[in-house]
């Protein structure tokens, strides 16, 4: 193992309008290597982050397209092209009769689109995290509110950082380390 | 400070109750659901219920042994009668799946938020009884060898399935509708595993809650995402609870069966569906909130609201009935009334009416405010609704088979005891799964109840600013 290294600053916070006010001057500041760390998703936090909407919608249709086209080609093919079944005379490609499966592999390729995609967007799964290694962080699950800053941050200064967090109304400070 | 007590907890604005009573607060609710995992022992009842239900469980096998052992022959199935109890079992646990996606996904759409306390519950539930439904169009096929040609998978004959079939439309949409309840199921709940990580003690239980929760820290950048998701998913799930039983009950509508063909068949299975969920839903969650400590969190209120979807919906399928007998006098259609008649008064009479009294009469009683708030009766009410709606589905299938067009292909059904058994058994694997469930996963939404509690709301914005949603 070699040495560790400073991966940022953590900041403790125990209701939700201290950490909500805090993430506006954090982000009025000009971090940008910074986040939040909240037990459910905080109303307003979005906003108070300067976050721009995900691209995650994009996603989803990207997917519920794909099923679409995939279950009509799929369909067309196997039934009208490569093994023809001749039912009653009817047509081979009569649209209303695959429609159904098309509407289910819409709504799956989407749900697919939907779930992976944010998976990958969040990078998860990540069993390791440098901010796994702080006691205190274990109840940002529970009933605890956070704020990190990275050390990767470009505004970021040992000193500064440290005076301007301990203006936030934080309970607790501290410096969080990683094995590189 | 993060704390509600009782007296700053602020009234609903339609309904005066509080979601999360007892004073909880963000901690205290954490405790209350994790408690529950992290108990050394669970509660005697525990071990007793898992072990009935484990030995039904391994009839539900043995029976399916001796099935493809023995060959279709040992079930009550016949000519005529070719969908006996299989088919009911299936509509019957398809059906009962369906409330966990409607809370989920379209209480979410609406905004109701009394389903946080519910939802994980039934979401559960639902993925259970779809398992179990799983279970019959499987060993229902005959030469179960042949059960993947219900696939399109390639194979050296070069025949692929017929897309045009109600049954195969059944295969896609059980199929999908089971992956995207699990994906909501377990996108719900990577949260609250990250919970109990965070709490764990020992290093196994930390390794596989954390391996379950995909190292989750609740960064508001994920947050973000993830709310996206749910909702996206919500909305996506929406339509497709609603098609689901919809495809289920196109495999009868779209036959020529007199009873079968008929238009109405797609909503009413729907609101079917829902009504049977929903007392599946009451019938688990009454004892588990009482056995688990958590009425402060699952309250009467919960049990209300349920109970008055039931009323609804049991009413839409009351109205059903009525249009089918309708329907039937109107078409002029001598064999639509005859399968009428003889469903009402024919030899399955005795099925008709305890489908039509425990589905259409017995929720009749939640007009009244004291039953609704009555567990004796909200147990009562959701045992006879799930006896009414299994009736609903046999007298379906096996009165119209019985007695098709021509009176020299009358016949008559009824179950072996292998039917039977394998009915049960099928209870079992549902109970097991979920005793499993609330032994070893979060039951109630954590993250999502705190919320809706007051505290999660911010007292005052220090800056006017817009903020993103």
């Amino acid at each position: 193992m070699s040495k560790p290294s400073l991966f940022g600053y953590l900041v403790e916070f125990e209701d939700v309008t201290t950490i909500l006010n805090a993430a506006r001057e954090v982000r009025d500041e000009g971090y940008t290597k910074w986040d939040t760390h909240t037990p459910f998703p905080i109303h307003g936090m979005d906003g108070a982050m300067g976050m721009k909407m995900s691209i995650l919608p994009w996603l989803v249709f990207g997917g519920g397209f794909m099923g679409c086209t995939l279950a009509m080609l799929l369909q067309w093919w196997m039934n009208a092209y490569d093994y023809p079944y001749l039912v009653s005379g009817k047509p081979l490609w009569s649209i209303p009769a695959f429609i159904p499966v098309t509407f289910e592999l819409t709504i799956l390729f989407s749900a697919f689109g939907a779930f992976f995609g944010m998976l990958a967007l969040n990078q998860l799964p990540e069993l390791y995290h440098a901010l796994f290694t702080s006691e205190r962080f274990r109840r940002a699950t529970s009933d605890r509110f956070f704020i990190s800053i990275e050390a990767k941050d470009p505004r970021f200064d040992l000193e500064k950082t440290r005076a301007f967090l301990e203006t936030l109304g934080g309970t607790a400070i501290e410096t969080v380390e990683e094995d590189e | 400070m993060g704390i509600a007590t009782a007296s700053q907890v602020e009234p609903d604005p339609i309904r005066g109750e509080p979601l999360v009573q007892g004073g909880h607060d963000f901690a205290s609710v954490t405790d209350a659901v994790c408690g529950v995992i992290e108990a050394k022992r669970p509660p005697l009842i525990w071990f007793i219920s898992i072990a009935i239900s484990s030995i039904m469980t391994l009839v539900l096998f043995a029976m399916i042994v001796y099935l493809f052992w023995t060959g279709i022959g040992v079930w009550g199935v016949n000519v005529p009668v070719g969908w006996g109890f299989a088919i009911v079992n299936f509509v019957f646990w398809v059906g009962i799946g369906h409330a966990g996606t409607l809370i989920s996904a379209i209480l979410f759409l609406f905004r109701q938020q009394w389903r946080t306390a519910i939802n994980r519950f039934a979401e559960a539930m639902t993925i259970f009884a779809v398992i179990c439904a799983l279970v019959f169009p499987g060993i229902h096929v005959g030469r179960v060898w042949f059960a993947w040609w219900m696939f399109p998978i390639p194979y050296q004959q070069g025949v692929w399935p017929q897309f045009r079939s109600p049954l195969l439309w059944d295969v896609f949409a059980v199929g999908t509708y089971f992956m995207v309840s699990s994906i909501f199921w377990y996108m719900g709940m990577i949260p609250d595993l990250a919970t109990i990580r965070d709490r764990a003690t020992g290093t196994t239980r930390r390794f596989v809650y954390g391996l379950l929760s995909l190292g989750w820290r609740g960064s508001n950048r994920q947050w973000h995402r993830y709310e996206r998701a749910y909702l996206l998913l919500a909305a996506l799930a929406t339509p497709l609870v609603l098609s689901v039983h919809s495809v289920v009950s196109f495999d009868f509508a779209v036959s020529q069966v007199p009873g079968w063909h008929t238009t109405i068949l797609p909503p009413y299975f729907v609101a079917g569906a829902i009504f049977s969920g929903f007392a599946m839903v009451v019938f688990l969650a009454v004892p588990a909130r009482q056995l688990y400590g958590l009425k402060s969190i699952i309250t009467m209120r919960h049990i209300e609201s349920m109970n008055k979807i039931m009323l609804a919906t049991g009413s839409m399928v009351g109205y059903a009935y009525a249009i089918e007998f309708f329907m039937a006098w109107y078409s002029g259609n001598i064999y639509e009334q005859f399968t009428f008649q003889n469903r009402a008064f024919g030899e399955y009479w005795w099925a008709y009416w305890t489908m039509a009294s425990c589905n259409v009469i017995v929720p009749q009683i939640y007009w009244f405010k004291k039953a609704r708030r009555s567990l004796v009766v909200t147990m009562i009410v959701a045992f006879l609704i799930n006896v009414g709606m299994w009736f609903e589905r046999f007298v379906i299938v096996v009165t119209s088979l019985s007695r098709d067009f021509l009176p020299s292909s009358w016949g008559f059904y009824w179950p072996t005891w292998v039917d039977i058994l394998t009915f049960a058994g099928t209870f079992g694997l549902f109970f097991t799964l979920f005793l499993l469930f609330l032994r070893f996963l979060p039951m109630v939404a954590m993250a999502e109840l705190k919320n809706v509690m007051p505290a999660a709301h911010p007292v005052h914005h220090l800056s006017g600013e817009k903020e993103g949603h």
